[in-house]
């Protein structure tokens, strides 16, 4: 979705440059929240306050909402048809492939070394084998970065 | 609490600790509708597979299913404003004093811990969608050795893995994969 938010903004309506675009990128990421509106409410309220953001999140929301409303009233009349609910069978085998490939590729980026690699272990096995929050997971990988952090400034002091 | 402020809430704390992208949030809108006994597992990897082949954002998707099953149209829109609600808050908040958030040392460190945190939960994720589409029951149980015939489901097994290697070794586009899933699950499995 970034890349075509990156187009409209900058080359189709020219509301901010390259360096603007890539600092509320990365404000973005670091924030919590649905990716896309963040950036919608970043970029809307650069352009127009309160309102600019209000009506950006309106845009990047209702196709979500209203396509999920119309399949939801539409299934409701064909829940058991057989072909629909055939369909959900093959998707859902799917999407469990691409989340899992998704998790590879992010993986293949982000796990760089024995410390990431611990953090994600662990948060894996809190959340499947010990039913542990996926709060209590986010919480305890910005506590380790921070941790980390704090243990290699103080080695690269004492050197 | 009503129905409407019980989805309010609910989905404000999914957006406020969700970090990672949609994948990532998964495995809170599982357990968090777990929690609260609004909807099944089975139901979940449904909304899922809905989510997939509608446009937007998964958090968004999922907040309308969800407020839709429990509580209406009505519903829709109460988890939905709660799912966004706190970005607002957040992006605003730090909007008026960007300079300090860009040059916080302490945020890096913080965010260099919760990405692979989320790459731990995408896969999370995973063993929750199999549970109610390739297998019938949990990932991690004897029944998978003793009982294999019984507990795999054969052709979404099979879609899952030529999904697999489509997508990682001939690079497919995810989406036509995932359509091309369907109607095979259309005429085959139903």
């Amino acid at each position: 979705m970034l890349p075509l938010i990156r187009k409209a903004v900058i080359e189709e309506k020219n509301w901010m440059t390259e360096e603007e675009i890539t600092d509320c990128f990365s404000i973005a990421q670091s924030l919590p929240g649905v990716l896309a509106v963040n950036v919608a409410i970043y970029v809307g309220a650069k352009k127009k306050a309160l309102i600019g953001s209000v009506a950006a999140v309106l845009g990047v929301t209702l196709p979500a909402f209203v396509s999920i409303l119309a399949v939801l009233l539409f299934l409701g009349r064909i829940e058991d048809n057989l072909y629909v609910l055939g369909a959900f069978e093959g998707v859902k085998a799917a999407s469990a492939a691409l989340i899992l490939f998704a998790a590879w590729k992010m993986g293949q980026q982000i796990l760089k070394g024995k410390l990431e690699y611990f953090i994600a272990a662990v948060s894996f096995i809190a959340v499947v084998f010990a039913g542990i929050s996926a709060i209590w997971v986010i919480v305890f990988g910005g506590l380790a970065g921070l941790a980390a952090s704090r243990w290699q400034h103080r080695k690269g002091g004492a050197e | 609490m009503t129905p409407f402020a019980n989805l309010f809430l609910i989905f404000f704390r999914i957006g406020l600790f969700s970090f990672g992208g949609g994948y990532a949030m998964l495995p809170l809108i599982f357990q968090s509708i777990q929690e609260f006994g609004i909807m099944t597992a089975a139901e979940f990897s449904r909304l899922v597979a809905l989510s997939q082949v509608t446009p937007g954002p998964i958090a968004v998707n999922a907040a309308t299913y969800v407020g839709y099953n429990y509580a209406g149209v009505t519903g829709a829109a109460a988890a939905t404003v709660g799912v966004t609600l706190p970005s607002f808050l957040l992006v605003l908040a730090v909007l008026q004093f960007i300079r300090k958030f860009e040059e916080s040392k302490a945020m890096t460190a913080v965010m260099k811990g919760i990405r692979p945190a989320a790459v731990g939960l995408i896969a999370a994720a995973v063993i929750m969608l199999a549970e109610t589409s390739i297998l019938d029951g949990p990932v991690f149980s004897v029944r998978l050795i003793t009982d294999a015939a019984e507990y795999i489901n054969l052709l979404p097994c099979a879609i899952f893995l030529g999904t697999i290697i489509l997508a990682g070794k001939f690079k497919a586009d995810p989406i036509l994969l995932t359509v091309v899933a369907g109607v095979i699950g259309a005429l085959v499995i139903r």
